[in-house]
């Protein structure tokens, strides 16, 4: 299998440390949570920062200036020692943006040594958009003309699923159940608590056929990962590191003819035929095809699971199963602990609550302590390879592949 | 006195009555439509058109899928804060000649146990919200099978 020495399209990168600020509503600054989880990530490393020849933030929108330049804003707080820096933004898939253009300066030997970091502070309530009359924004006109929160967008692809594959509300609930689980494993988790599904199913409706612990919280939390060419680790002592082998960030192609965060409509496939896959289903086609493996490979898959419905939606996108027979998968008992292919072993964004730009980068982390064999009592038996996926509004694909 | 019927966006919706329909721009070179309208430049990659006209979208076509917003949005969506909110469906249509689809308001009346995916709807004239001097209208989709 690749996961044995293969080489990957693009050459692989070591993970050499991975950190976390804890999920919750803390109250306090993004910049604590990530200063948190970057310290944390280079003792895990056992690196000085000052050896850190690079550093890269994951913009958050919700910290005003500071936030646009999170690498620079970071940088600062670790305190000041000439790194270069970048700071990205790509919406949910932030993260990812950051760990590839962390991967393209140590491919490129513009950096041996990188430190990655992203963290929100996340207001109660529904994310709105950015202040002032922007008809031109399509995050602006879908709240100002239709009040179509973030959740209203989740309940049209889960009714869209009940439709077209059967699934039920039951099987939304059975996710939940699972992730919760899950998360009560994780020391990291804002929710930590076993859910029944009698439970989701006596929780308030939020966006019709979804209710409220179908979807995912907004929440504060911090998280980081040290990456550096393998010879640094080699240097460095560490003989056999996770290895990033892929890192997808794909955008969709014309005609998008699924209804995407945040558009009011999609595009017409009137003069040119859609793919023959979703873009979602070619954000991890191209991580595939960058690391050199298949779906059959994994050990195990962090997703996006905004909403219930859509760690189902994943679980086809990915390859795990075919198109429609998410909840069969489910249902079976594959994606859980102990099963054939475990879906969001940390307990996914059911259990932690959406903290945008550290959300894509915290899955990185739980795939790495998974490779190593260090996630405890949520551990999944010798795992070898592991994927991350999700995607970001505005058209940001989002994947990551490991292996050790 | 009557208030100032005015879109609560210039240019995305037109017409009264049976004439009322969405607007949206089509590509002069390759036949691409686009809802919102797009003004300057055709995103078919495949297109190296540029020149848009405007044009009117089918008026009826078939739920995609559906929801509701059982808790009141966030501005800039604009309520009344001293009125309980009242959940608001929301429909996504596919139209069958653009080959796209496009979201919308349900009618006031409309609540999620009227829809079915699939179900024949068409785009009618419906008002947004009103303040002192002005009635901001909106595209609402109805149900064909519903007489308002």
């Amino acid at each position: 299998m690749a996961a044995d020495g293969g080489d990957g399209v693009t050459g692989e990168v070591a993970v050499l440390g991975a950190g976390m600020h804890p999920w919750g509503k803390w109250g306090r600054g993004f910049v604590e949570y990530g200063v948190v989880a970057a310290r944390a990530a280079l003792a895990d490393a056992g690196l000085d920062w000052r050896e850190v020849g690079s550093v890269i933030g994951a913009n958050t929108v919700r910290g005003g200036y500071p936030g646009y330049v999170a690498g620079a804003t970071f940088a600062k707080a670790l305190g000041w020692q000439g790194a270069r820096v970048t700071s990205v933004y790509a919406a949910c898939a932030s993260g990812a943006q950051a760990v590839n253009t962390a991967r393209g300066q140590i491919l490129s030997g513009l950096a041996e040594v990188v430190l990655v970091v992203g963290a929100d502070a996340a207001p109660k309530g529904f994310f709105r958009p950015a202040g002032g009359d922007r008809p031109g924004d399509p995050d602006w006109l879908r709240f100002r003309v239709l009040g179509a929160t973030n959740p209203a967008y989740f309940g049209l692809y889960a009714r869209r699923r009940m439709a077209v594959h059967g699934d039920t509300t039951e099987d939304f609930a059975q996710v939940k159940v699972k992730n919760a689980a899950l998360g009560a494993l994780n020391p990291y988790a804002r929710y930590r608590k076993r859910v029944t599904a009698e439970e989701v199913a006596a929780s308030a409706v939020v966006a019709d056929p979804l209710r409220l612990l179908d979807i995912c919280a907004t929440s504060d939390g911090g998280a980081a990962v040290v990456l550096s060419s393998m010879e640094f680790a080699r240097r460095h002592g560490v003989a056999d590191p996770v290895r990033i082998r892929a890192v997808s960030t794909v955008t969709p192609r014309y005609p998008n003819t699924v209804l995407d965060l945040p558009d009011i409509a999609t595009d017409s496939a009137v003069a040119a035929e859609p793919a023959d896959e979703p873009f979602r289903s070619s954000i991890a086609r191209a991580a595939y095809e960058e690391a050199g493996i298949g779906p059959e490979d994994l050990s195990l898959a962090e997703v996006y699971d905004l909403s219930t419905a859509l760690e189902l939606q994943w679980y086809e996108d990915l390859g795990l199963c075919g198109e429609g027979e998410g909840a069969k998968l489910l249902r079976e008992g594959a994606t859980t602990l102990g099963g054939r292919i475990p879906v969001n072993a940390s307990g996914g964004l059911a259990s932690f609550g959406e903290a945008v730009p550290a959300q894509a980068i915290a899955q990185v982390c739980e795939v790495t302590w998974q490779l190593r064999g260090a996630a405890g009592d949520r551990q999944v038996a010798g795992a070898r390879v592991g994927i991350t996926a999700n995607q970001g509004l505005f058209g940001h694909g989002s994947a990551v592949i490991a292996v050790r | 006195m009557s208030l100032t019927p005015t879109p609560v966006v210039a240019g995305l919706f037109a017409g009264d009555g049976d004439d009322f329909t969405l607007l949206g721009t089509r590509c002069r070179a390759c036949a691409s439509v686009f809802f919102p309208r797009e003004e300057f430049n055709c995103r078919n990659p495949g297109c190296q058109g540029g020149d848009l006209e405007e044009v009117p979208l089918s008026r009826r076509g078939r739920i995609w899928s559906y929801t509701d917003s059982r808790y009141r949005p966030p501005s800039p969506y604009v309520t009344n804060p001293e009125l309980p909110w009242e959940p608001c469906a929301l429909i996504a249509v596919e139209l069958e000649a653009e080959r796209m689809v496009v979201l919308g308001q349900a009618v006031p009346g409309i609540t999620v146990a009227d829809l079915a995916v699939g179900m024949e709807v068409e785009a009618v004239p419906g008002v947004l919200h009103e303040d002192a001097e002005t009635s901001w209208t909106t595209w609402k989709w109805r149900p064909t099978g519903v007489t308002a």
